[in-house]
């Protein structure tokens, strides 16, 4: 069994007792000890189902890289599915619930599916998905909806109570990692005088040396990490944070950083995870590197660990993971673990070491210890159920016969370590097969590149290949200054610690045990324990056909789990080189991606939620609208009034009051969300004609018109009024929204093409507030107000004037989006309210009446206006819309005509706009589609138009509707066939878009 | 997140300050071109594997549109310029040929 040993434990404090819950189970930890640490302290062997066989699954390693200690951490607004319970810090009351298992931990159904696992192999799912639809619908989908998806999604009305936070650093150089290569390599770049960041994912500085032992300048490693860490502190340049991941590096030095500030303070002040938007100028990766597992068969039992955990649980939890622990391995490090587990008092019954010869130094320390070692032999399974009983001993050539069995509750396996290379591979940077440690490592010639052309990132220590001491403090140093020297600093010129060990012994590299293992066996050596993928998996997908690295991923599922294959990358990719017959380096990786290890969604969010999830515009009127119970509609970056509902009335209701009373008799809007540009210069009438459709230039000062803007696809992109102000002066209305869009293409014309030309342009959107005054009553109430004259003969439709309205300096524009009698009223924001509710007052007797947008756009829609957005989608250019009165025959140029000259354009079919209405009164659905006769090549039925904006409107008490239809303008009054949502056919006549008013009669008075 | 400097107001410009704006030095055609001059004014484009011109806009900074001569592949930055020109400035040229011999771009060598 696994258990707390009576004294040891470096992290723990024993005076210090934890009580916390797993599946409910009340169990005891140590400040100071990870969950994963806790729960081998209380003997919980089994920690989780796998996610395929539903096998039963133990804690394999002590880190980042854990493939199957995932659990359901919390509960109600604070459950997380899926933290590693190795990297989860444990803290009072926290709970705890395993995964993947139904109905319990202990027995669990879905573990029937590891009898059936000769039929579920590689590509199982690819395979029985080309079966018959039926068999989808009632077999697969239910089975794979119930089988899907690892661990369970938190609620989806809880909120996240915590909060989150984003921060920016700037650094000259950031080391990520805080081992003894990290620390070495920040007082190297420290002592050069450059700016140094240094992150380390862990609480704890220092690594894994403290637990591996050596010395560093005869000193143990500990009291170096210490003597190291007050040193950096003391240096003002230095800045050192624990518990922050690197998540990922990026272009130009970037890199995302993850801090979990509170996970195991849950509830305190502050955020509880930070996210880190570090921009560095070179990156020293001290990543260090991870113990590959051996595949031999039941290598998945609870209890068979990676060596170097079972000795970190030890040495710094002061946990035994089982009293009787066989070592195996394939190289020399192991050993230590051997080494740790007898000076702990407990019981090695057997080093088996796949190497013919054995180990060099450490071997004979394990022998003089007692420790009988084995070399030249395997394990050819590993015994035992839900825990490991014992492993059978067998020769490592050979097809696993059975030599002797060894009883023992854990196994300690060690393949050889993988430099961690993720980051280092992020941003670019290429790997090189060491074929001495059979792994991928750094290529230093081929590292990722920054702005200035030079490499920016630099791995170093185990991360960059080194094994001893000695050799990862000297690169790290190297690292260190190399990265100042590169930003100018100026390195001392003092030689790195000392750093002394063990010599080793080669490793020999093993990627099957025993070297030949039947079928049988190989069919129970796992590669990914996370997604179920075992060595006969890979072969077949081999003998399948798939030769490259990254289909054979996808096919088998290898290193696709969250852990991204920490574990199973160099084993998979090596048993698949293997069925090819092809160099492991030749087969190459898959490739590495951010974040490292998963980070969290609240993280990413940061601040960004709720309200503030995106900024509100807000209109001078904003307030007003709000305290009169306005139904909002987001448009663009703002809200606008919908419609202003009256106290119980629906919205269908207050749109139509809305446009009765102003067709009757006045309503008001607030328009000031319409975009506003000036466009100054001696130029500007010649840059107008060159961005609008017609001519802006013969515009006399005081006149307003109409406008086209499209882009040099010819496609129409927005529409508003230009009102001409001076000679030089032009002010271009946009659409709401459209302002900063239409501001850039004005500036990128202006500078990239004609920047010869003498023109400046100015977005002044927000600078005004802006009212529609509309309606039979409008010149009545302006005229209340007083101050300047607004009289047909003074202010003629399509006219402006600057003057006064009841005391509030304006810009009056005789322009009409309703058909109506109108007055757009521009006045500076801060005047915008005051107008508006002298607006109010002023019009009270005439019952003048706020409306909002869905009147306005009945209104347009009634005049048969069009709406850039819902007539167009990008596809459709003016001619299509009748609008060719706006489009100018006498300009040599503009933007979009060359365009609007393509044979497609101007081909007789294309879909012209018309309105349509129903034959029986009611409202088309907005873009159904008219049908035609016959079927088009993919036996699709043929159409002949469709609905591009449909409205009930109350003037004419009847559904309206515009729509684009080929020769449309050709066919009016005949009857076309639309279709609603539920397929039931809807006639329509085509009739003449302008459905109110055709004359203009109303607005013109 | 790649950096630029603004060859306007010299800020380091972090990718986030700015927005792209597609390849650089494209020739405008016009009403009068021909069917293969337009097509290729609004289709074609180089998009290289290694050394490219583009646009790009200071938009949250000073406004201003610049050229940016930068290898797609390595991400190295050779230079910014102004975008009032028609070619990029021999400078800029010079710092690709010496890193980049046989550099090859459209028409320039
Ligand atoms: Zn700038």
């Amino acid at each position: 069994m696994s258990t707390r040993l009576v004294s040891g434990g470096r992290l723990i404090d024993r005076t210090k007792p934890i009580t916390f819950r797993f599946n409910g189970k009340r169990l005891k930890g140590h400040a100071g000890d990870t969950l994963a640490s806790a729960l081998l302290a209380s003997d919980q062997m089994l920690v989780g189902r796998s996610f395929k066989y539903h096998r039963p699954r133990g804690i394999v390693a002590s880190g980042a890289e854990e493939p199957n200690a995932l659990v359901g951490l919390g509960e109600g607004a604070r459950f997380e599915p899926n933290q590693r319970a190795t990297t989860t810090e444990l803290f009072e009351g926290l709970t705890a619930q395993s995964q993947n298992h139904w109905p319990s931990l202990d027995f669990d159904i879905g573990a029937v599916n590891t009898h059936f696992a000769r039929f579920l192999t590689a590509g199982f799912y690819y395979k029985m998905f080309i079966h018959p639809r039926p068999l989808w619908k009632h077999v697969y989908e239910p089975f794979i909806r119930q089988s899907a998806g690892l661990g369970k999604a938190p609620d989806a009305e809880t909120k996240d109570s915590d909060r989150y936070e984003h921060f920016y650093a700037f650094t000259d150089v950031l080391v990520i990692g805080g081992g003894v290569a990290g620390l070495q390599a920040a007082l190297a770049a420290g002592r050069s005088g450059a700016k140094v960041m240094l992150i380390e994912q862990t609480a704890h500085l220092g690594g894994r040396a403290p637990v591996d032992g050596g010395t560093i300048d005869g000193q143990e490693p500990g009291a170096w990490v210490d003597q190291t860490l007050a040193a950096l502190n003391a240096m003002p340049n230095v800045t050192i944070r624990a518990r922050t991941m690197g998540a990922g590096i990026y272009d130009h030095g970037y890199v995302l950083g993850y801090e979990r500030v509170a996970d195991e303070r849950p509830g305190t002040d502050g955020p509880r995870h930070r996210l880190w938007k570090i921009r560095a100028g070179r990156v020293i990766t001290a990543t260090g590197a991870i113990e590959r597992p051996i595949s031999f068969a039941g290598n998945d039992i609870p209890g068979v660990m990676l060596a170097g955990a079972v000795r970190d649980y030890v040495v710094n939890y002061g946990v035994s993971v089982g009293d009787r622990t066989v070592v195996v391995t394939n190289n020399d490090d192991a050993y230590r673990t051997a080494i740790v587990l007898a000076k702990a008092g407990l019981s090695v019954p057997c080093i088996i070491d796949a190497r013919p010869l054995g180990g060099g130094a450490l071997m004979e320390e394990a022998k003089a210890l007692g420790i009988r070692v084995e070399t030249g032999r395997g394990i050819a399974k590993v015994l035992g159920g839900k825990r490991v009983t014992g492993v059978v001993l067998c020769n490592m050539v050979g097809e696993g016969a059975l030599v002797e069995e060894i009883a023992c509750e854990a196994v300690a396996m060690s393949g050889g370590w993988s430099p961690v290379v993720h980051l280092w591979s992020h941003c670019g940077g290429k790997l090189t097969w060491d074929a001495d440690q059979a792994a991928f490592r750094p290529d230093a010639t081929r590292a990722p590149i920054g702005a200035d052309g030079q490499a920016n990132v630099l791995a170093a220590g185990a991360a960059n290949g080194f094994g001893r001491l000695q050799n990862v403090l000297q690169d790290a140093d190297v690292a260190g200054k190399m990265a100042a020297h590169a930003l100018g600093f100026d390195a001392p010129k003092d030689a790195p610690p000392m750093g002394e060990d063990a010599a080793v012994k080669p490793l020999m590299p093993v990627w099957l045990m025993p070297q030949s293992a039947h079928y049988g066996l190989r069919m129970k050596a796992w590669l990914d324990y996370q997604n179920d993928v075992k060595v006969s998996d890979v072969q077949l997908a081999a003998r399948e056909g798939y030769e490259s690295v990254e289909h054979t991923k996808r096919y088998t599922t290898l290193g696709m789990a969250t852990d991204q294959g920490k574990l199973s990358n160099i084993n998979g990719l090596a048993i698949l080189s293997d069925a090819l017959g092809e160099p492991i380096p030749q087969v190459g990786t898959t490739t590495f991606r951010p974040p490292y290890t998963p980070i969290s969604m609240g993280a990413i969010a940061g601040e960004a939620r709720g309200e503030i999830f995106q900024p509100l515009r807000r209109t001078p009127m904003h307030g007003w609208h709000e305290a009169h119970g306005a139904e909002w509609e987001p448009v663009g970056h703002w809200r606008r009034p919908y419609c202003f509902p009256k106290a119980g009335e629906d919205k269908h209701a207050a749109v139509a009051r809305e446009i009765n009373a102003t067709r009757q008799s006045i309503g008001m809007l607030d328009a000031s969300t319409l975009g506003k540009i000036i466009v100054k210069g001696p130029d500007a009438g010649k840059f107008l004609d060159m961005l609008y459709t017609n001519m802006m230039s013969t515009l006399a000062p005081g006149k307003c018109r109409y406008g086209l803007m499209c882009n040099e696809n010819g496609f129409l992109s927005d529409d508003g009024v230009v009102a001409r102000i001076d000679e030089d002066t032009f002010l271009c209305h946009t659409t709401t929204g459209g302002a900063d869009r239409i501001h850039a293409h004005m500036e990128d014309w202006l500078q990239c093409e004609w920047w010869d030309w003498k023109v400046y342009t100015a977005n002044v959107t927000e600078q005004f507030a802006q009212i529609a005054v509309v309606g039979p009553n409008a010149r009545k109430v302006l005229e209340k107000l007083g101050g300047m004259d607004v009289s047909k003969e003074a202010l003629p439709f399509m006219t402006w004037a600057d003057g006064t309205l009841g005391g509030i300096k304006a810009r009056v524009y005789r322009i009409s989006f309703s058909g109506e009698l109108s007055y757009e009223i521009a006045v500076p924001a801060n005047q915008g309210l005051a107008l508006w509710e002298a607006l109010i007052d002023a019009g009270a007797e005439f019952g003048i009446t706020p409306y909002g947008t869905e009147a306005l756009h009945v209104m347009r829609a009634e005049k048969g206006f069009i709406m850039i957005g819902d007539e167009t989608d990008g596809t459709v250019i003016p001619q299509d819309l009748g609008l060719g009165w706006a489009i100018s025959k006498k300009k040599a140029d503009y933007l979009g005509k060359r365009a609007q000259e393509r044979t497609h354009m101007t081909d007789p079919n294309r879909w012209q706009l018309v309105g349509l209405e129903t034959v029986d009164g009611s409202v088309l659905p907005d873009g159904a589609l008219a049908y035609a006769s016959g079927k088009n090549a993919n036996g699709q039925r043929n159409t002949q138009g469709r609905v591009t904006s449909t409205y009930h409107s109350p003037t004419l008490g009847r559904g309206i509707a515009m729509g684009l239809v080929l020769n449309g303008p050709d066919r009016m009054g005949e009857v076309l066939h639309f279709t609603n949502t539920e397929g039931e056919p809807i006639a329509a006549k085509i009739v003449s878009p302008v459905f109110y008013d055709p004359e203009g009669e109303k607005q013109n008075v | 997140m790649l950096i630029f400097e603004c060859p306007y107001c010299g800020v380091m410009a972090e990718e986030t300050e700015l927005t792209a704006g597609g390849e650089a030095h494209v020739k405008r055609f016009g009403p009068g071109s021909s069917d293969e001059d337009f097509e290729t004014y609004l289709f074609h484009r180089e998009n290289p594997k290694g050394v490219h011109f583009e646009r790009w806009r200071h938009a949250n900074g000073c406004g201003k549109w610049f050229l940016a001569a930068r290898c797609t592949n390595t991400l190295e930055v050779f230079g910014t310029y102004p975008a009032q020109t028609t070619r990029p400035p021999e400078p800029i040229l010079e710092a690709i040929r010496a890193k980049r011999p046989g550099f090859q771009w459209r028409d320039l060598a």
